[in-house]
């Protein structure tokens, strides 16, 4: 069985009412030089329902004030709606306690919070180890931290089929290695990383683990506890979420042991111009007035991924995922970039003759949205010697219709330019 | 549902394709007097510009790029365009191409004129001015590489 495969007689309409859950989504619903819209650069970011927009709605109508400052009603409220997306963040990732979940702007700010206060304990001689395929957000705060302390970045290599190459992780992994980083899924491949295996080796050494699950948290199931990692980073936005907010998980253990990120208000419990006292988890890593309504967006985008449920998400998007690999591979002169054994949500590929970018504009003008470029991960470009690829990614609320209007584009832009 | 042709066919014309599946003076110069190369981060688009001068004038000029049927197919025509050209008169020319792809209606010489349709579609605008702006860079001698960022 390879990853393209379906169990036996079970079809996408089976698994999700995908008419009813594409009601709830009001963008969805638009033509696009007069084609109905196909939606498919979800990696990129993705749509929200409406019950995400009216929680945000009703929070600044109703409830918004600062957090943590005021005693009244308004600041009340806010804390608690606040502190109600973080709960719902920690649910969500199954970490041990609230305390755990810090509020970010994104899965980028994230990563570079780790890398910032993590800094300070590096030495020349240490490493950092991340792997070929990793986002230039899960590659470049590595570097930075790198330049500053003498540490050395070292890169696990992958396979031509887009796979980690676990033998070289397991040679590469040391006892100078600081912190193995890796992404969950592969946002320019759709790899899905043996995270569980990746973070047992690590612990085996006593070696910190940080996944970056950007494109991993919409599509499948994640237990931070049993996957045993010590922080694991995503963006609201490529899960139905607001932009602007995100999450860092970190085991306590480790926020403990971190310094603050920066300087401000809500991180402090005592300031004077001698000293200051540093605020309690996770308020620590949050300075200055958070993005209320954004956690706020957040907590509702998880309820509605929870109500949907978040196996027969996995369900759908595999058998559109199969669908759209199947056609596209039959088209003449197609390349596609990454065919891992495990993959999620993302097709990647080139069409002989065919720069991405104009494949992207062609598909535009019949609805089309997908991605076409280096997806923020040049060196994953560079390994397969091509500059760019087209990526069309796949959301739960994504149709076959919608894959069948994809592979018709790519037919008339084939026709058109190859 | 409108026939995706229709708009397209003035974006993608027949002198365009021409120009992208064989395109002109499209090879590395060896040893040439200038040399750029141009990046558009957004896309990972890249183009080099060789040129060689004789007698005040350009007397060869080729290009090696990676990149979309448009910056492929601006390159070429730039190619056909400079050759022969005093480089003053290159610099001059170079401003107002760039220049024209980002008005509504300035004048683009020769087979560019087939690239008008670029302005309708802002994200590819960059991809067209790309090779006219690495040759601005080429003719100023800018040791890094010019970005349309």
């Amino acid at each position: 069985m390879n990853a393209y495969s379906q169990p036996a007689g079970v079809t996408a309409r089976d698994l999700l009412d995908v008419e009813r859950i594409r009601r709830d989504f009001p963008i969805l619903h638009q033509e696009i030089n007069g084609y109905p819209l196909a939606y498919l650069d979800n990696a990129a970011s993705y749509q929200r329902p409406r019950s995400v927009l009216d929680a945000i709605r009703h929070y600044y109508e109703h409830d918004h004030a600062n957090v943590h400052r005021g005693v009244h009603a308004l600041s009340h409220r806010a804390t608690e709606a606040q502190e109600a997306g973080r709960e719902a963040a920690r649910r969500f990732l199954n970490a041990a306690e609230r305390a755990e979940i810090i509020f970010t702007r994104g899965a980028t700010e994230a990563i570079n919070l780790v890398a910032y206060t993590l800094r300070e304990t590096l030495q020349p001689g240490d490493e950092i180890l991340i792997s070929h395929m990793e986002h230039h957000s899960n590659i470049v705060p590595w570097q930075l931290a790198c330049q500053r302390t003498g540490a050395r970045l070292r890169v696990v290599p992958i396979t031509r089929s887009g796979e980690l190459r676990l033998d070289e992780f397991h040679r590469l992994l040391n006892r100078r290695t600081r912190l193995v980083a890796m992404a969950h899924v592969s946002n320019a491949l759709g790899t899905v990383n043996p995270v569980a295996e990746i973070t047992a080796a690590a612990h085996a050494l006593g070696i910190p683990v940080l996944l970056d699950g950007a494109q991993a948290v919409a599509h499948q199931k994640v237990d931070v506890q049993g996957l045993g990692c010590d922080f694991y980073a995503f963006s609201g936005h490529k899960m139905c979420g607001p932009t602007g907010i995100g999450v860092l998980y970190g085991r306590r253990e480790w926020l403990e042991r971190l310094p603050p990120f920066q300087g401000g208000g809500d991180m402090i419990l005592s300031v004077s111009f001698d000293h200051t006292e540093y605020n309690e988890l996770p308020y620590k890593f949050e300075a200055g007035t958070p993005d209320v309504a954004g956690a706020v967006g957040l907590g509702a985008a998880i309820a509605y991924l929870e109500q949907v449920g978040m196996d027969r998400i996995a369900q759908h998007e595999a058998a559109l995922l199969e669908q759209a690999t199947r056609a596209i591979a039959a088209l003449p002169g197609v390349q596609l970039i990454g065919e891992a054994q495990e993959k999620a949500g993302v097709l990647s590929f080139n069409i002989e003759g065919i720069h991405p970018h104009d494949l992207g504009t062609v598909l535009d003008h019949q609805g089309v949205a997908i991605r076409a470029g280096h997806h923020c991960a040049m060196p994953v470009m560079d390994f397969f010697g091509v500059g760019g690829t087209a990526r069309a990614s796949f959301a739960f609320y994504n149709t076959r219709r919608e894959v069948d209007q994809l592979v018709a584009a790519v037919e008339v832009a084939r026709r058109m330019l190859a | 549902m409108p026939k995706p042709a229709e708009p397209l066919a003035r974006l993608y014309q027949a002198t365009v394709l021409e120009h992208s599946r064989q395109p002109h003076n499209f090879r590395r110069m060896e040893r040439p007097d200038r040399q750029a190369t141009g990046n558009n981060p957004l896309c990972g688009d890249q183009v080099t510009l060789f040129l060689r001068e004789a007698d005040g004038v350009v007397a060869d000029i080729s290009f090696d790029a990676c990149g979309c049927a448009i910056s492929l197919a601006s390159s070429s025509m730039l190619t056909d365009l400079v050759r022969g050209l005093p480089p003053a008169e290159v610099q001059r020319l170079a401003r107002e191409v760039a220049a024209a792809f980002n008005s509504p209606d300035g004048d683009l010489p020769g087979d560019l004129a087939a690239l008008a349709g670029v302005r309708n579609y802002p994200a590819r605008v960059r991809c067209a001015t790309l090779p006219w702006r690495t040759l601005g860079a080429a003719l100023e001698g800018s040791p890094s590489p010019v970005s349309t960022e």
